[in-house]
């Protein structure tokens, strides 16, 4: 067995979560901190306040904006007289039946994949947190990496109809008009990025600690 | 392969804590070893990037950023996409989509966008110009940790390069009902994303914040 090393919290330390300046910390088994960082004037924490239950409020709402995300319509396009609406799945079912593959899997992965994947795995992390799990520490980490990073690509659809909308402007001819599924789709994508930011990776290393100790 | 640092109480008297850093991601308590110029420096226990050593110059990332504050001018002023379709033309700008999405009832819409878009690269220009104006010249200007710090909060709200892909879905999408014509904002946008990723990575926020302790 590896003797681990000690974290800064148990050489009474606090990393600034920010500028990584490691500041004296508060004695242990006092958990509230209202200190600020000297150098950058974040708020210091040993572990992010209330992660968990921040993290799981937030996923718990993204997924139930999820639900009219995708069953509203997200554009409608007004044709001469014609008016037609489209989902996102819609939106890519158009595109691989007319034969723009790639289009369709990037709208695909962006609108559809990214955000499930995220709220997936943001679950998986909170209950194996919750669960004290010791397996696949380090593999962990890279998947809330990953995730954190990913998931403002998400925001492409909403760019998409922004754009969509101040092009085809030809009046009676055509136009088209945001739904409201891109509302709730920009909830989604903006919530899950707060439900990540909330997460604090650290926890998922602190239940080796307890057992090793 | 991970050595303890010994006793956890008494560490911090062992070893000066300037060469002690924990991991931002499981804070992993560790000696950070020199990093020679070009290499990294990653956490003994999950293997997070901690310290990259980049050029400590910062007259490149400054470069860039007056480049970076032009193009973000040009691509707001510019024509951005045109609309052909026979005789019928219609001539749209990077804001005219924001504007037309708060017409349509959606002022929230709109207002994420205009500051994903707009005003949190506009924030990051200033910003990173405030911060690396006075460290480039050995100064401190008042509150400057703090704007660095504002700087990385920042970051992720950042989205032009998103819209970028969204102007090249859009294009496929109205490929077939008429012509798409990019005007100059477009290439302006697409050099700014280039340029301010190139001014980021060329500064290593260590270096920025280790001057806190020692304005020279």
């Amino acid at each position: 067995m590896k003797t681990p090393g000690p974290t800064a919290r148990d050489a009474g330390l606090v990393a600034c979560s920010v500028c990584h300046l490691l500041c004296p910390g508060q004695p242990p088994g006092r958990q509230a901190r209202t200190d600020k960082c000297p150098r950058c004037g974040a708020r210091l924490y040993s572990r992010k306040p209330d992660s968990i239950a921040r993290s799981w409020a937030l996923v718990i709402a993204a997924c139930i904006f999820y639900i009219p995300a995708n069953v509203l319509p997200m554009t409608t396009v007004t044709s001469l007289g014609t008016v037609q609406s489209d989902t996102i799945m819609s939106g890519v079912i158009y595109f691989v039946q007319s034969g723009s593959w790639p289009i369709a899997l990037v709208i695909f992965v962006a609108s559809v994949f990214v955000p499930l994947l995220k709220l997936f795995v943001l679950s998986y992390l909170l209950i194996s947190v919750q669960r004290r799990s010791r397996s696949r520490l380090k593999d962990r980490t890279r998947l809330y990496l990953i995730t954190e990073a990913v998931g403002r690509w998400s925001m492409l659809d909403i760019f998409v109809v922004t754009i969509l909308v101040a092009l085809v402007h030809l009046g009676a001819l055509a136009t088209i008009q945001a739904g409201p599924a891109a509302l709730h789709f920009a909830a989604v994508v903006v919530i899950t990025m707060f439900a990540a930011m909330s997460f604090d990776p650290r926890l998922i290393w602190d239940a080796k600690e307890k057992t090793d100790e | 392969m991970i050595s303890g640092l010994g006793d956890p109480r008494d560490i911090v008297k062992r070893i000066p804590a300037m060469h002690l850093m924990a991991c931002h991601e499981c804070d992993f308590l560790q000696k950070i070893p020199q990093v020679p110029e070009g290499a990294a420096a990653l956490c003994a226990r999950c293997g997070t990037v901690l310290v990259r050593n980049k050029p400590k110059s910062f007259q490149r990332p400054l470069a860039l950023l007056v480049a970076g504050a032009i193009l973000f001018v040009m691509f707001n002023t510019f024509p951005f996409l045109t609309f052909k379709q026979g005789g019928l033309e219609h001539r749209t700008y990077v804001v005219s989509g924001i504007r037309d999405l708060a017409d349509q009832g959606m002022p929230q819409l709109a207002a994420l966008v205009a500051f994903n878009l707009l005003i949190a690269p506009g924030l990051h220009l200033l910003a990173f110009l405030y911060v690396l104006v006075p460290v480039s010249l050995n100064r401190r200007a008042p509150g400057m940790f703090r704007v660095f710090r504002y700087l990385r909060l920042l970051q992720p709200w950042h989205m032009v390069e998103i819209f970028m892909l969204g102007v090249l879905v859009s294009m496929v999408k109205l490929a077939k009902m008429a012509q798409i014509v990019p005007g100059v904002a477009v290439y302006s946008l697409t050099a700014f994303i280039f340029v301010m990723a190139a001014a980021s990575a060329a500064v290593d926020p260590h270096e920025v914040w280790e001057r806190w302790e020692d304005p020279r």
